[in-house]
């Protein structure tokens, strides 16, 4: 056998992306490129008011339409028991409205039809008689004395309330406060976005009327743990359902939940026994599918003589939407939130949370924020950059007083998790040096002195991604662990199977550069297969930044083992003991005659053909891996922003960001991912909010109204690292997927503040927009 | 997004363009650059029964300068203008207003005229032709008609175009004198739609002004022209407190209302910052062209 030379492509390589060779050539396959033979399609008639009795529906128009094949209603739902569906939260949701309509965009009936046009005019023929009540659109509201209730269909619900949450120590913390030298307070609206990915949900459900067998393909992030819910909901055995989720362009989150047009297409295929495919349009993904965030917080933090900070008081309010469908961990109902203490040593803190219904759509933590760590991070940054402006401090210097040293790791949090590794002084230290802090700071100063307004924005995130461990974090009681199964070929070519799933994260690259590490099969002769549940082993699927601390330490775990198999197999090849081999990347040699050597493709071959006595043929394994803990990345991003008197248009000029995510598996790929969340974090900042006007009408309902920023309007980021590994990792790595979109909204609105503090403005919510600040800078008498 | 159902006709001659108008104008539209109107059908706020595209006339797609003055077909892109290098030095309005027009996908399909037609008082070009004193040649069956920028945008959306109509050309005339020109807008992103627009032409003789032209978009329920702020002007030299004066009439003019890109008293003072603004920057270009 000749031996090929050929890069390896291992761990800290920035291996171009494999996948992008057919995404750059248009020879992807997204779900919207399926057609199979005798589908029908299906379009979605929806809820035109926030909150609505439905008196009655009459379909027969639409019925009699040209290639109209069904008409579906809640009520037709009903006598199968599907009209109402569990949610990842344990709340239901309406698949079909039967009795009212909750929220603007609400599914009320399906046409099936031979054409997604003909089924689009045959919606315009139903006919629907609301009686209209009065919509809710906050949580204030929604607490109010004698607000409507949202939820009569819940037996004893007699309220709006969904949830009341606490974390950490209230005695210990009002304790803090009764000794603090100095409280600064916060009261901020995060507000509802939209993960928007560029490919909206969408599904063809093939139910297979001879064998019964459904295969479903679906635009899942999760499509393991969707299978098992789908298995429950319908009382379908689990074998008989087979999700296969194709290329995804985009999830963010989006594409985790179970949607009412997926459970109706795969009854109507079911009953009518034709494929059927429904794909939303824009509108329908940005009214109807999981959205982001709208959280209203007050934060309170207790800081004594020496501006240590010593306590932390936060409450919140959460508008969940018509029903609580937050796709998050069980036992956590406000997310991940209480990791809020951020990157501080604070010795006390406590959280309570409030969830409420509303007559929005049900969602809530979507959107690359690892289960409300965005909301976490925002609110614990605002605070100390206020606090720091408060008290006349440098922000920089207000930080690295009170953040967590690198020898308290692992720190346990006044919250209860225990931080895995982190080096904050370093990552802030590189970003101050490379921004050029002090001397930003001094042209501030002059620019002031002549009336410009000019702000610097820090923020120090720390992050919690990666679940779980299962004890703690499950899914509908499903463990959050995740696998891989890996096979090496006869000819040393080998595949790699995920329970995880891309959505653009890079996956069929990172993942084979974990096994070209490990086993030394270069990355091109991995292939990675994720997504279809026949083909690959059970993974609760990929967000919340988990991909890498899970499947990826499984990836490593089973690559290992499978060298321990190789070594023995080595072994029996050289005539050698397995104790007297070494192994370098790719072969191993006999201790101290390096020429007496096996690649690992002989062995791999060897295992098909040449085995010792005894030993079981193949070079195969799996590994199902339940973290120890969490990992915690973080950094620094600092910004530097200039304000118009005149408009109040906020410029950003200078983004410098510093990341550590521990170990960087391909630097090329985890940069795309930084990259991409500080755009997404602009936007957040600055443009993007979907706004509910007072009858609940959705604003923001389509590109031109929910703003997503380009290229065109973000400033160019430039992006640093330092490498602080996890300890508990296989790999050393953490996850990176969120970071940007998780810290870079505090450093922007910061360096807004920063710039308007002088005179008087405090906070201005999200988004910072041009009006907002022109307001805030008219109420103080600045202008031109 | 999936329109309804509809008949298509290509016509190839302006004759059998305005015969199919005159015929079935009440349940037709014409289609340009479809870059309104598709939308619109897309969202099912239009149905029309029959699209008339426009788009294989010859002809409508000159921009010819002629006396001093400007001709634009009615079938002119937005790129056209940004890319047209006579119009920098005489009519740099337009050549500095279409970059603000959408973005390069639209601009490289959307029509000038198609603009006009759509009549929506966000609309860039509306406010150009205002600042520019454009005339506006419509054309049906019956013969042609000229109706001036300042009367065509009757109410949102709401052209003085009767159905059996096209607009065939823009006419801008001649300016006065020394001539500069400027596109001032406020958008929350590239590619949005105005919060605020603001067009000025300035033309000056001897050092006072001869004629100024002020535009306003998405302040007004139409493209609105500020004509007393102009009025003022004229006959003064750009003294800054000429320029202060007259920001504050344009603002006195535009009428917005509160949505979400912002109040309306916010609007009305960007109108007034923009027009201070615009008016300094074009007499500093006056006064460098002449040094
Ligand atoms: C994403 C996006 C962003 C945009 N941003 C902006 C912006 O920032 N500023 C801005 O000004 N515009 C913007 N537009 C609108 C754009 O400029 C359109 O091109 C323009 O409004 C219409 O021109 P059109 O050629 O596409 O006309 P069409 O869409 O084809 O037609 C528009 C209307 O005019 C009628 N019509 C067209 N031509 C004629 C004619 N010759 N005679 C009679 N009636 C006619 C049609 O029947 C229709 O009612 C944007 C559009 C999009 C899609």
């Amino acid at each position: 056998m000749s031996v090929e030379v050929r890069p390896l492509g291992g761990i800290g390589e920035s291996v171009k992306r494999k996948e992008d060779a057919r995404f750059l050539r248009g020879k992807g396959n997204y779900l919207d490129d399926l057609t199979l033979p005798g589908m029908l399609h299906m379009a979605i008639l929806r809820s035109p008011h926030a909150h609505a009795r439905i008196r009655a529906i009459d379909t027969s128009m639409a019925q009699a339409a040209p290639g109209v094949v069904a008409v579906v209603t809640g009520e037709l739902l009903a006598q199968h028991k599907l009209a109402w569906m569990p949610t990842l939260s344990g709340d239901t949701q309406a698949v079909l409205a039967t009795d009212k309509v909750r929220f603007q965009g609400q599914e009320v009936a399906c046409v099936v039809a031979e054409t997604r046009y003909q089924a689009e005019d045959a919606l315009q023929l139903i006919d629907v008689d609301y009686e209209v009540l009065p919509a809710i659109t906050s949580p204030q509201q929604a607490m109010a004395e004698g607000a409507p209730l949202i939820r009569d269909d819940k037996q004893g619900q007699q309220d709006n309330h969904i949830y009341h949450w606490e974390a950490g120590d209230r005695e210990a913390t009002d304790r803090a406060f009764a000794s603090a030298a100095k409280v600064v307070r916060l009261t901020t609206h995060y507000p509802r976005s939209h993960p928007a990915p560029l490919e909206t949900c969408g599904i063809v459900a093939d139910v297979n009327p001879a064998t019964g067998k459904a295969t479903l393909y679906m635009t899942s992030q999760a499509p393991h743990a969707i299978r098992t819910v789908f298995s429950l909901v319908a009382g379908l055995p689990e074998h008989q359902i087979r999700i296969i989720a194709p290329d995804i362009g985009g999830g963010f989150g989006n594409k985790v939940p179970v949607y009412p047009g997926y459970v109706v297409a795969t009854a109507a295929s079911l009953l009518l026994g034709r494929p059927v495919k429904w794909v939303e349009d824009r509108t329908e993904n940005l009214i109807s599918t999981g959205f982001a965030r709208d959280f209203h917080m007050t934060g309170e933090l207790a800081l004594d003589h020496d501006n240590r900070m010593i306590g932390l008081r936060v409450s919140l309010l959460s508008d969940n939407g018509a029903f609580y469908a937050d796709a998050q961990p069980s036992k956590f109902r406000a997310g991940l939130f209480h990791i809020v203490t951020g990157s501080y040593d604070i010795p006390a803190a406590h959280v309570t949370a409030d969830g409420y219904y509303t007559n929005k759509a049900p969602g809530g933590v979507a959107y690359r924020c690892s289960f409300r760590v965005t909301e976490a991070s925002f609110l614990i940054e605002r605070l100390v950059t206020n606090a720091a402006l408060e008290l006349g401090i440098d922000q920089t210097e207000l930080r690295l007083r009170n953040f967590i040293r690198p020898e308290q790791f692992p720190y346990r949090s006044a919250t209860g998790w225990v931080y895995d590794s982190g080096d904050y002084q370093r990552a802030m230290r590189l970003a101050m040096e490379k921004l050029g802090y002090e001397d930003l700071r001094r042209e501030q100063a002059e620019r002031r002195a002549r009336g410009e307004l000019m702000g610097i924005g820090v923020a120090s995130f720390t992050e919690v991604v990666g679940a779980g461990h299962g004890a703690e974090f499950d899914i509908m009681g499903l463990r959050m662990f995740d696998s891989a199964e890996l096979r090496v070929h006869p000819t040393g070519k080998a595949v790699l199977k995920l329970g995880v799933k891309t959505q653009g994260q890079g996956h069929e690259t990172t993942f084979a550069q974990i096994v070209a590490q490990e086993l030394g099969i270069p990355a091109a002769d991995v292939e990675v297969q994720h997504g279809d549940t026949d083909n690959t082993p059970y993974g609760l699927g990929t967000y919340a930044s988990r991909s890498t601390p899970t499947a990826g330490a499984a990836t490593a775990v089973v690559s290992r083992k499978l060298r321990d198999k190789a070594r023995k197999l080595a072994a029996h090849l050289l005539e050698a003991a397995e104790e007297d081999l070494e192994w370098e990347r790719g072969r191993f040699f006999v201790r101290g005659s390096p020429e007496r050597a096996k690649t690992i493709q002989e062995v791999a071959f060897a295992a098909y053909t040449n085995l010792p006595e005894g030993m079981e043929p193949g070079l195969e394994g799996v590994t199902y891996y339940d973290p120890p803990n969490m990992t915690f990345p973080f950094g620094t991003y600092m910004v530097v922003a200039d304000v118009d008197r005149g408009t109040g248009q906020v410029k950003v000029r200078r983004v410098v960001a510093v990341d550590d995510c521990g170990v960087r598996i391909n630097p090329m790929i985890v940069e795309g991912q930084i990259q991409g969340g500080l755009c997404e974090g602009w936007g957040i900042a600055f443009t993007e909010q979907i706004t509910f006007d007072p009858d609940g009408n959705c604003i923001g309902s389509n590109f031109t109204d929910y703003l997503l920023p380009t290229a065109w309007e973000t400033p160019e980021f430039e992006t640093y690292a330092t490498v602080t590994p996890s300890p508990h990792h296989p790999l050393g790595a953490k996850g990176v997927g969120e970071s940007a979109t998780v810290g870079s909204p505090a450093a922007y609105v910061n360096a807004v503040i920063d710039a308007l503090w002088p005179l008087g403005v405090t906070n201005i919510d999200m988004p910072v927009t041009p009006d907002k600040v022109w307001a805030a800078l008219r109420a103080r008498g600045v202008g031109e | 997004m999936f329109p309804g159902s509809f008949d298509y006709r290509a016509p190839t001659t302006l004759d059998e363009a305005t015969t199919v108008l005159s015929e079935r104008g009440e349940e037709a539209k014409v289609l340009a650059g479809g870059q309104s109107l598709i939308p619109l059908l897309k969202l099912r706020l239009a149905s029309p029964a029959l699209l008339v595209d426009i788009g294989r006339i010859p002809g409508l797609d000159r921009i010819e300068l002629r006396d001093g003055g400007l001709t634009i077909g009615a079938r002119v892109r937005h790129a056209d203008l940004e890319r047209d290098r006579r119009l920098a030095t005489t009519f740099a309005l337009l050549a500095e207003t279409a970059p603000w027009v959408s973005d390069p996908l639209v601009r490289n399909l959307g029509t000038v005229g198609g603009s006009l037609c759509h009549a929506d008082p966000a609309g860039d070009w509306g406010s150009v032709m205002l600042a520019l004193g454009a005339e506006l040649v419509l054309r049906s069956r019956a013969g042609e008609r000229v109706v001036q920028a300042s009367s065509f945008f009757v109410a949102p959306f709401e052209p003085a175009l009767r159905p059996d109509e096209l607009l065939t050309e823009i006419r801008i005339p001649a300016p006065r004198g020394r001539s500069a020109g400027t596109y001032l807008k406020l958008e929350r992103k590239v590619g949005d739609f105005a919060t605020v627009g603001v067009a000025l032409q300035l033309e000056m003789t001897d050092g006072h002004v001869a004629r100024c032209g002020i535009g306003l978009t998405a302040v007004a329920p139409t493209n609105r022209e500020a004509t007393e702020a102009g009025a003022a002007l004229v006959g003064k030299e750009l003294t800054d407190e000429a320029i202060a004066k007259a920001a504050q009439l344009a603002a006195a003019a535009a009428d917005p209302r509160d949505d979400i890109r912002g109040p309306a008293d916010y609007k009305r003072d960007v109108v007034r910052v923009f027009v201070q603004r615009g008016l300094r920057t074009l007499r500093r270009s006056l006064e460098e062209a002449r040094s």
